[in-house]
């Protein structure tokens, strides 16, 4: 299992989404979102993307406002998470077109169920953006 | 009514949340969410289910508790709806984990869900159970998600692999069940199937060595070919990355491959085409081809020796090494890392491009490569690396410093090819970051001069130097004043002077100067400040003609608020004044530490010594090593890892005596507080809690509790009802907690001594008074006689008493007790009864000793002591 959880968060450091594919309590959450945010927004455009955080490794993108935070394990491929957060960002951009925070805070549930055909248990499902919106764009249909 | 776009409510709260100023509104509108939700939720309401569920998960995500809403989840998983299902999944799997009991509710609609007819239906089950599902839950449905790896669509046989890799992790026995239905995964077309068949095989093949067995010598060329087929795919736009075709699939089956060619000759042999030609032809200017390369060279380093591959993987992490982008430069480090076991030689060749990195402005950066460059250090580049590394410490960041000067000083000690070497590196380091250094590094430090005798001249000439330099750094400041101290001689005479060393003239008076210097330093802790009254003293001894002046700093101590110093600079005052025939004597140098001695003990981290040579004269070594003996330690619970059914019944034993809680510290009592810590020590409160009342409840338990306490007090019957009460120590253990003795005595009066102890070999006696105006404290005077015919030696009293009480110990006259009653040893308590007039004294003993080089240990229980105490 690669991904320990993933998070979005803006620039003011709160958390717009946030799965976790491990069990940790709501204060361990709190506590970890606040320490690695603090790290990450302190860094600058030129800095690797990368942080080591407790036995974590966070691989960071920024888009506009939106921070990006994806947790995984030593084994990962810090490459090829890098390039899965901008495979998310296209995945939503081509749903929301031109996503941006409010698109997430407002539509909190459909960026879980994009989230969720992608990663599961911690692993990446689908990588296909048709494969992935499909049953989201049928479900709109339906209603 | 559709739940998603009949949000208004939701969006309404989203936007009171978002207009909050400070987080208490935040909070107040949390909690006015909340209880309506709870209301709506009581009242059993449908039509809203959906979006409480929604608002529920917003709030979990803002990391406020919503446990009251897990029955929903699975009231909405339950209802027939598919929107009502895709919500409830969402909040089960958001809301839920697999440790709350709640879920096994859900195993049932779980099933439901996955042989249902609507595929989508289907799909929400799989991925709710992938993410959350427990090892109950697995064995129960791993059938199902049998099946549906063969199900019709592939979107639902991806899902499938995937809960499959939940399941056998969580149950390793099903994995067998799965290798079959996996292999054949790998045959698919399907991207979205492959990419989850092969991580299915590759945790299979983690899992059990049957599955790595079976898939090596089934699927090894089917995944070579599966590889190759992708790298040489045409054009497909739904899974192409930069020109790069399914990047991600790639990752996965190098992954895989890693996996399978790890340990096996021929497996690696296979793949060994497809390797080069991918780290040959991949792209390298994007980021998609470069977490391609970077797979690609972890599996060559990991897979069976190909020399020429090996090449290919070390210059490819060359070139990443020298790219400008940090991302490209952070995984080449971090590989680097691994590819050190494989080819150290190819790595040093690097060195310098590394020992760059250390100095990068990405903490990430440096951080890799700080720890590849203490790697690659070895007996040859020691010194010019270690050069390097000191040179960057004067410029590096603060919040980089400790972490650097941890691993200089742990290369400086672990390479270093001579002593000189080693002082001068340490020097350097403490003048830098001096203040970075943890104690046990000077320690050794000083060890090692301690142990350098030809280099005693020359360090204690260096420190001076440097200390003059870099006062501010404090571990800097006490290694100097303890080697001016002990050498002080050898810096004013300029003893044994190497040829490299500049001249150096110091006079008595600046050798004093400089530790007079360092103890008026405001900034000076404790530990500084006190050795350098040491220092000040030795250095009486060594000028006499300051020790005027000396005892004139001394003396401006004498008024210290700290204790510790005004103690030695009172004693160290009367030494310089009144004592200086026994002075040179008193102050000459210490022995030399044995550096083996010191650095097993280091290595082993003994725990920090338990200051029982407070409460009874043990003859420990100052500050540590053979702590306590191992009875002592099994008898009060310190810290024992299994404990053995006789360790069991010691900590309840201790534990009726020793509140969980302890009590809180007067200024008399510090030693009594030693012996609470030493019972308490290793005994996590859990245990005093389950256990206590285990012993307070004498009518579920007396019979577990007499046990327990027969074993250590002889003369008693084990069965309940034979127990006579008044010699039931446990009945007067109770009394001690329970009954109200009648009559409270007038202070002063006289009490009758009693023999509190006594067995084949051994007296003890109390005498009691108490001091006028204090009823609440006895003082007892015990008595030991030995009443064999060998006397007994290492003679050790502990006691320890209830939570009502507060004890404390006076050093014993001695701890040799001669033979036949020829003397005793007698040793001072004082017990403060808090709750005087209402409970009596109990107190529980043990005693240790050696007779004729053997250890005897004897304990029991006082309780009958005189009333009214």
């Amino acid at each position: 299992m690669g991904i320990r959880f993933i998070l979005m968060v803006n620039k003011q450091g709160q958390t717009r989404l946030a799965q976790y594919y491990e069990y940790l309590t709501i204060e361990e959450r709190r506590a970890l979102e606040g320490e690695i945010v603090r790290k990450c927004l302190a860094r600058t455009e030129q800095q690797c993307s990368f942080v080591e955080h407790r036995n974590y490794k966070i691989v960071y993108r920024r888009y506009a406002s939106l921070f990006f935070l994806v947790g995984v394990d030593n084994e990962e491929n810090e490459l090829a998470i890098l390039e899965f957060i901008h495979l998310l960002v296209e995945t939503m951009d081509r749903h929301f077109g031109n996503v941006c925070e409010l698109d997430i805070m407002f539509h909190l549930e459909k960026a879980h169920f994009m989230l969720e055909e992608m990663v599961m248990n911690g692993c990446i499902v689908e990588t296909s953006k048709s494969n992935i919106l499909a049953p989201i764009q049928l479900m709109e249909k339906a209603s | 009514m559709n739940p998603f776009s009949s949000g208004t409510r939701l969006r309404d709260m989203i936007r009171s949340i978002r207009a909050c100023k400070t987080a208490a509104e935040e909070r107040a509108v949390i909690r006015k969410e909340c209880a309506a939700i709870r209301a709506a939720i009581s009242e059993n309401d449908q039509d809203y289910r959906h979006r409480n569920l929604a608002k529920l998960m917003f709030i979990h995500m803002l990391g406020y508790p919503t446990h009251f809403g897990q029955m929903e989840c699975l009231k909405s998983i339950a209802s027939p709806g598919f929107p009502e299902k895709r919500i409830g999944y969402l909040a089960l799997m958001l809301l839920l984990d697999e440790r709350q009991e709640v879920l096994m509710l859900v195993t049932n609609s779980i099933k439901q869900d996955l042989n249902h007819t609507n595929q989508y239906i289907v799909g929400l089950a799989l991925c709710a159970l992938g993410n959350i599902c427990s090892a109950e839950m697995a064995r129960d449905l791993a059938p199902e998600v049998e099946r549906l790896l063969q199900f019709r669509d592939p979107n639902i046989r991806k899902k499938a692999a995937l809960c499959a890799i939940r399941i056998v992790k969580k149950v390793p026995d099903l994995a067998e069940n799965f290798i079959n239905p996996a292999a054949s995964l790998l045959k698919e077309k399907h991207h979205g199937v492959l990419l989850t068949g092969v991580q299915l095989c590759t945790d299979l093949c983690k899992i059990s060595d049957d599955a790595l067995e079976y898939f090596r010598k089934k699927c090894t060329d089917g995944s070579v070919k599966l590889l190759r087929d992708l790298a040489n795919s045409p054009y497909a736009p739904e899974y192409d990355i930069s020109g790069i075709a399914d990047p991600f699939l790639h990752i996965r089956l190098l992954k895989f491959l890693r996996v399978l060619g790890q340990g096996n000759v021929d497996a690696s042999d296979s793949m060994n085409d497809i390797l080069a030609q991918v780290a040959t032809k991949t792209e390298s200017n994007k980021n998609a081809g470069n977490a391609i390369l970077y797979e690609c060279v972890a599996t060559i380093m990991s897979i069976e020796d190909s020399s020429g591959l090996r090449v290919l993987a070390i210059n490819i992490l060359g070139r990443f090494l020298s790219n400008r982008d940090n991302n490209i430069r952070y995984v080449a480090l971090n590989m680097l890392m691994k590819a050190i076991t494989v080819d150290s030689q190819a790595v040093q060749r690097h060195r310098t491009t590394i020992l760059e990195c250390v100095k990068d402005s990405d903490a990430s950066i440096r951080k890799r490569a700080l720890e590849l460059v203490y790697l690659l250090i070895n007996e040859s580049n020691v010194k010019p690396l270690t050069k390097e590394l000191i040179d960057y410490l004067e410029v590096s960041e603060p919040e980089f410093r400790g972490d650097l000067t941890a691993k200089i000083c742990s290369i400086v000690e672990r390479f270093s090819p001579d002593k000189i070497w080693y002082i001068d590196q340490m020097l350097k380091v403490l003048s830098e970051a001096g203040n970075y250094v943890k104690d046990d590094v000077w320690h050794a430090l000083i060890v090692v001069i301690t142990n350098a005798s030809h280099l005693h001249g020359y360090t204690v000439r260096s420190l001076f130097r440097v200390v003059q330099t870099a006062g501010d750094q404090e571990t800097l400041v006490r290694v100097g004043v303890w080697c001016i101290g002990e050498y002080g001689d050898m810096l004013v005479n300029n003893t044994g002077v190497l040829h490299i060393e500049e001249p150096l003239t110091v006079t008595e008076s600046d050798a004093v100067d400089i530790v007079e210097t360092a103890i008026k330093r405001h900034s000076a802790d404790l530990t500084t400040r006190a050795m350098c009254l040491v220092a000040l003293l030795k250095l009486s001894g060594r000028f006499p003609a300051c020790s005027q002046r000396i005892n004139d700093i001394v003396n401006q101590y004498k008024g210290s608020l700290v204790l510790e110093l005004q103690q030695r600079a009172i004693e160290f005052s009367s030494v310089v004044d009144k004592h200086k025939n026994i002075r040179s004597t008193l102050v000459e140098r210490m022995p030399v530490l044995d550096e083996d001695t010191f650095s097993g003990r280091r290595a082993g981290s003994v725990p920090a010594a338990v200051s029982t040579s407070k409460v009874a004269p043990l003859d420990l070594p100052n500050g540590g090593g053979k702590v306590i003996d191992a009875p002592l330690i099994d008898l009060l619970g310190f810290d024992v890892p299994e404990p053995t059914p006789d360790h069991d019944n010691h900590h309840n034993l201790i534990n009726v005596n020793v509140s969980p809680t302890s009590s809180p510290p007067g200024p008399n009592h510090a030693h009594n507080d030693l012996l609470m810590d030493l019972l308490t020590i290793g005994t996590p409160p859990a245990q005093n809690s389950s256990s206590v009342p285990d012993i307070l409840s004498p009518n579920q338990d007396k019979l577990s509790s007499i046990n327990i306490l027969d074993q250590l007090s002889s003369p008693a019957a084990s069965v309940e009802g034979k127990i006579p009460p008044a010699s039931s120590p446990m009945l007067d253990l109770m009394d001690g907690f329970g009954d109200s003795p009648s009559n409270p005595q007038d202070n002063g009066s006289a009490y009758p001594s009693i023999t509190a102890f006594e067995s084949s070999s051994l007296r003890v006696t109390f005498n009691f008074s108490k001091q006028p105006g204090n009823p609440q404290t006895t003082i007892i005077e015990a008595n030991f006689e030995n009443k064999t015919s060998n006397s007994y030696t290492d003679f050790i009293f502990q006691a320890a008493v209830p939570k009502f009480l507060q004890l404390h110990l006076d050093p014993a006259s001695s701890n040799v007790l001669p033979s036949n009653g020829n003397g005793s040893i007698s040793q001072r308590l004082r017990i403060t009864n808090s709750q005087h007039g209402k409970k009596s004294l109990v107190m529980k003993m043990r005693i240790g000793y050696k007779m004729n080089n053997k250890e005897v240990l004897e304990e029991g229980q006082i309780s009958k002591f005189p009333p009214g105490l």
